[in-house]
């Protein structure tokens, strides 16, 4: 039996008739209206017009702060989130996220309605917390708030003190917390104060005796293989570490058959004896900046924020940082590791030298593409960072004007991906690097586009591949040049230039 | 007592016995044995429409989602403002699949996320100046805009923002429609006050505002119907196959123009009575326009629905039913023959909202499963009154279930398949259990109609009878 979904069916002529007599009552603009917007939302006009707004926000590449620390917090062993608030940010997060890792997302709320806005939300926390801890007996209990309980100005710290006075539960339950209002930052800055939160907590007993550890902090990583992929870096150096907020079996978890609410993260022995490690090395700067000053200043603990380890140079740095801090050699095997990514780019720089790209996506995935991009010898054009702020802006300017293939890029910070559309129709490029919702400038602009960055929601898996290390650089090249070399057999489909060989 | 409810009323025991004592009694009204005779009385009434307890993990949105993501956001032709911070708007953008014809970004912004990005000094100093900048940046930049809807979230009305008087203003000057809703997630207890909400501002701003020439006695409105996948679509196929005008969608592929007109109908017909009944009865108070459930899941309710439409008009539309009726018996008849054989004796479990709980029951009999379970999200007394016919005596009814409840029950219940939403699926992936997300009919669909039941038949065949479930190794 042939069965036809919205994807034939609607394209039958029985349907765009339909459609044709819809509009009737449609009232719809003309189709020469139509047709001449379209054409003037591509000129430098309206492109003025469009980077002169000054409040309008249209197709943004940011969520907000609750959202980073439910990932972070996610990253623990036996943590339930708990959102302070109103219930349907929780449920938007939880969606948010499972719809990118294809994997479950546990996370509770307090439910708070309009009386609470009255009252303030402690009755909700209290009974909030009771409820979650019989139910789904965490070990952890991590805190958030959206901003309604920001708004309000509910004080976690003694919400959270008074549940233990009152039994609601156990004194000896972990309870960081972290004030996260989404009208601040983005989801980065809620993924650095719930980070903080934890350690805070985790290292409140002070520092006993040096483990000789290395603590990583991924940062806001929605890439379960760049965990995997650090661990198995260190793994093969001997150095013993612990990944903070490590989500790679709680985002990519096996499937037996059974449903595990914490199948896995950071051991929270582990996160506590963080305090006691020789150094934290995090792979996000802008996901981690009041966790680098926690860790320096209370801590006492030397702190390396290395470049989001992109490509072979930020992968040399993060090696090197590592061995200079550990006094460990990088082995062999690495070291072919190395040489089989600088291969993979040898072999593919004619299809990707020169190429200009367009990007939008987090500060340190920008930083390190742009990287990337550069050591193969294509030209990063367009960079938009919404969440992005002037130190940003200056640390990706610098990277390019160091380099002859940055030399016609340009940063653009607190824009959006509308402003994008409209610098890649006055300025067109060879490619486009984001996220499932670029989707629709790769459609207007007929950009090939390769996608990577967060949120990844039509297609699969892409998030189980490591973007970072040695092995990530691979995935790179493969991503985007096969996306170059797809377009180019589309584009010469009915020319001579159809090769059966590149 | 009889057997069945008892049974069924041991295991929600079981499952309830792990709450502290004032959630268990409050839960214990909420989840309910199914008695279709009514002989169980006040015993088996399930209570709903309650604040969800806090913590327990409810699967519930809020009304912002009621609004933006179900009423307002297929209105293609506006431009739906999220006001407040940018999360909001985020994670609604793009994803309910409420498909429509334009052009994105020139004529229709429904895969669009507009959104004023609040920041602290907006929290401060109120956000109203900014509100009016960014409407006359919209009529700037989409001149093709039909109108705005201004879509609150949470602070705007905790921080005591007059947006109805910048909405008001805006419309003097920029000639279109600006339409302040009033939606702030934290307003009542689920997306339901969303949903109502936003049809009193559709009352109040849209509603009557244009009226048709042309009026026919065979004139209808499609409402409560989202065109998840193309869902509208395809009723409305049915719908101008009997011989109905169909004037206005409401809010799948709506446009502005639609629901203004919507008052010149005949008939209001209402898929989904829970979120859009308020609008039904306000055009049967103002304008004596009577209204009329329908379901157009499956077969065995689409011959029923139709038949009943038509009971409303004259002998020329009655007969068209038959015959349209005539014409499709054969080819769902051929659906069933062909999936049937793969799905008879199935047992499926659902959590889902508005009209489906109940609604998709009788595709799932015509395929010969038997609906076990089911509970909605935001449903009221209404719903689940409309519910228990439709169940067997002692199926399992609950409302606003919590993650830890859904879990246990299906380990109770063993269910062949469940049916709820991406909160849900990948839990039930790693259990093991097959799953179809019944929100967004899982990027398939269209589910209703003629034309959607062979895919929702394809669908749960091919969820249900996938090897790749076999090739699990469970631990033991």
């Amino acid at each position: 039996m042939i069965v036809r979904d919205h994807n034939e069916l609607f394209k039958s002529p029985e349907y765009t008739e339909l459609f044709e007599k819809k509009k009737e009552f449609e009232s719809p603009c003309s189709s020469v209206d139509v047709a001449n917007v379209q054409e003037w939302t591509k000129t430098e006009e309206y492109k003025d017009k469009n980077f002169a707004r000054q409040v309008l926000v249209v197709n943004p590449a940011k969520a907000c702060q609750p959202l980073g620390a439910m990932l972070c917090a996610t990253g623990f062993e036996n943590t339930l989130n708990f959102v302070q608030g109103a219930q349907g940010c929780c449920a938007y997060f939880r969606s948010h996220l499972s719809r990118h890792f294809k994997e479950p997302v546990a996370a509770v709320s307090s439910s708070m309605t309009e009386d609470a806005a009255v009252f303030g939300g402690l009755n909700n926390m209290l009974e909030g917390l009771e409820n979650a801890y019989a139910l789904y007996k965490p070990d952890m209990m991590a805190v958030s708030t959206t901003c309604m309980a920001e708004v309000i100005g509910d004080d976690l710290n003694n919400f959270i003190k008074e549940a233990k006075i009152k039994n609601k539960i156990p004194e000896d339950l972990a309870t960081p917390f972290a004030h996260t209002p989404s009208f601040v930052g983005s989801h980065l800055t809620g993924y650095d104060n719930m980070m903080k939160g934890i350690l805070l907590y985790m290292g409140k007993d002070g520092y006993k005796s040096p483990s000789g550890k290395i603590n990583i902090i991924p940062g806001f990583e929605t890439y379960t293989g760049n965990i995997r992929e650090i661990k198995h870096l260190l793994n093969l150096m001997g150095v013993q570490h612990t990944v903070l907020a490590d989500t790679s079996d709680v985002m990519d978890a096996p499937n037996n058959g059974t449903y595990k609410m914490y199948p896995g993260g950071t051991p929270l022995k582990d996160a506590k004896d963080a305090i006691n490690a020789r150094a934290t090395v995090a792979l996000q700067k802008y996901s981690s900046i009041k966790t680098a000053e926690f860790i320096s200043e209370v801590w006492k603990q030397k702190f390396e924020a290395v470049p989001y380890p992109i490509g072979i140079k930020n992968t040399d740095a993060f090696l090197d940082t590592i061995s200079k801090l550990t006094g460990k050699p990088i082995p062999q095997e690495i070291e072919d590791e190395r040489g089989r990514a600088v291969d993979a780019m040898v072999d593919s720089h004619a299809y990707l030298h020169g190429k200009r790209v367009a990007m939008v996506g987090d500060p340190d995935l920008l930083l390190g593409l742009i990287s990337f991009l550069m050591e193969v010898g294509a030209e990063p054009v367009h960079i938009v960072c919404t969440n992005g702020d002037k130190f940003f802006n200056e640390e990706a300017s610098v990277l390019l004007s160091e380099n002859f293939f940055g030399r016609n890029a340009k940063v653009y910070i607190r824009k959006d991906m509308w402003h994008l559309r409209s610098l890649m129709f006055t300025e067109p490029v060879d490619l486009l690097i984001g996220n499932s919702y670029t989707k629709f400038l790769w459609k207007d602009t007929q950009t090939p586009l390769v996608r990577i960055g967060f949120p990844l929601f039509d297609r699969h898996h892409l998030h189980r591949y490591p973007i970072i290390g040695y092995n990530g650089v691979i995935n790179l090249v493969n991503w985007t040049v096969n996306t170059v070399l797809d377009e180019m057999d589309r584009k010469s489909m009915y020319s001579p230039s159809f090769d059966a060989i590149r | 007592m009889k057997t069945d409810i008892e049974r069924t009323q041991k295991i929600i025991d079981e499952v309830l016995e792990v709450y502290p004592e004032k959630t268990r009694k409050f839960r214990t009204q909420h989840i309910k044995p199914n008695d279709p005779s009514g002989e169980c009385g006040s015993m088996c009434a399930v209570k709903s429409n309650i604040k969800s307890r806090p913590g327990v993990m409810t699967i519930r949105g809020c009304a912002y989602a009621g609004s933006k993501g179900v009423v307002w956001g297929p209105v293609k032709d506006v431009i739906h403002i999220s006001h407040g911070p940018v999360g909001c708007g985020q994670y609604s953008w793009w994803s309910r699949r409420n498909y429509c014809n334009g052009t994105t970004g020139i004529d229709s912004f429904v895969a669009m996320h507009i959104t004023t990005d609040f920041q602290e000094r907006d929290i401060v100093y109120g956000g109203d100046k900014r509100l009016a900048e960014i409407c006359r940046e919209i009529k700037e930049l989409f001149p093709l805009a039909k109108g705005i809807s201004i879509q609150s979230e949470c602070p705007v009305g905790l921080i005591g923002d007059d947006i109805e008087a910048v909405a008001r203003n805006m419309t003097n000057e920029l000639g279109i429609p600006v339409i302040p809703v009033r939606c702030e997630g934290f307003r009542g207890i689920s997306q339901s006050l969303g949903h109502h909400i936003a049809n009193d501002s559709i009352r109040d701003h849209v509603l009557g505002k244009k009226t048709i020439e042309n009026k026919t006695s065979y004139d209808v409105n499609l409402i409560g119907d989202y065109n998840i996948g193309g869902d509208a679509w395809a009723s409305r196929k049915m719908l101008e196959e009997m011989g109905l005008r169909v004037i206005a969608q409401y809010s799948g592929d709506a446009s502005l123009n639609e629901i203004s007109i919507a008052p010149s109908a005949k008939l209001n017909l209402i898929h989904c009575y829970r979120s859009m009944n308020y609008i039904c009865r306000h055009m049967e108070e103002e304008y004596g326009i009577p209204w009329v459930e329908f379901n157009f899941f499956g077969p065995t309710k689409m011959y029923q629905s139709l038949r009943k439409v038509a009971s409303y008009f004259d002998d020329k539309i009655k007969e068209n039913a038959e015959k349209l009726i005539e014409k499709y018996t054969p080819i769902m008849n051929n659906v069933i023959e062909t999936y049937k054989p793969r799905l008879e004796g199935k047992t499926v479990m659902l959590y889902v909202g508005g009209l489906r709980p109940r609604h998709v029951i009788g595709a799932y009999e015509d395929l010969g499963m038997e609906v076990i379970a089911s509970g909605y999200e935001f449903g009221h007394k209404d719903d689940y009154s409309r519910t228990h016919a439709e169940m067997k005596e002692g199926a399992l009814i609950f409302d606003d279930v919590t993650g830890y409840e859904m879990e246990e029950f299906t380990k109770k219940l063993r269910p062949d398949l469940v049916g709820a939403g991406i909160k849900e699926k990948y839990a039930y992936h790693k259990m093991g259990v097959p799953f179809r997300q019944m929100h967004s009919w899982d990027y398939s669909g269209p589910y209703h109609g003629f034309d959607g039941f062979p895919i929702f038949a394809r669908d749960m065949d091919m969820t249900i009878n996938n090897p790749a479930w076999k090739l699990i190794r469970r631990k033991r």
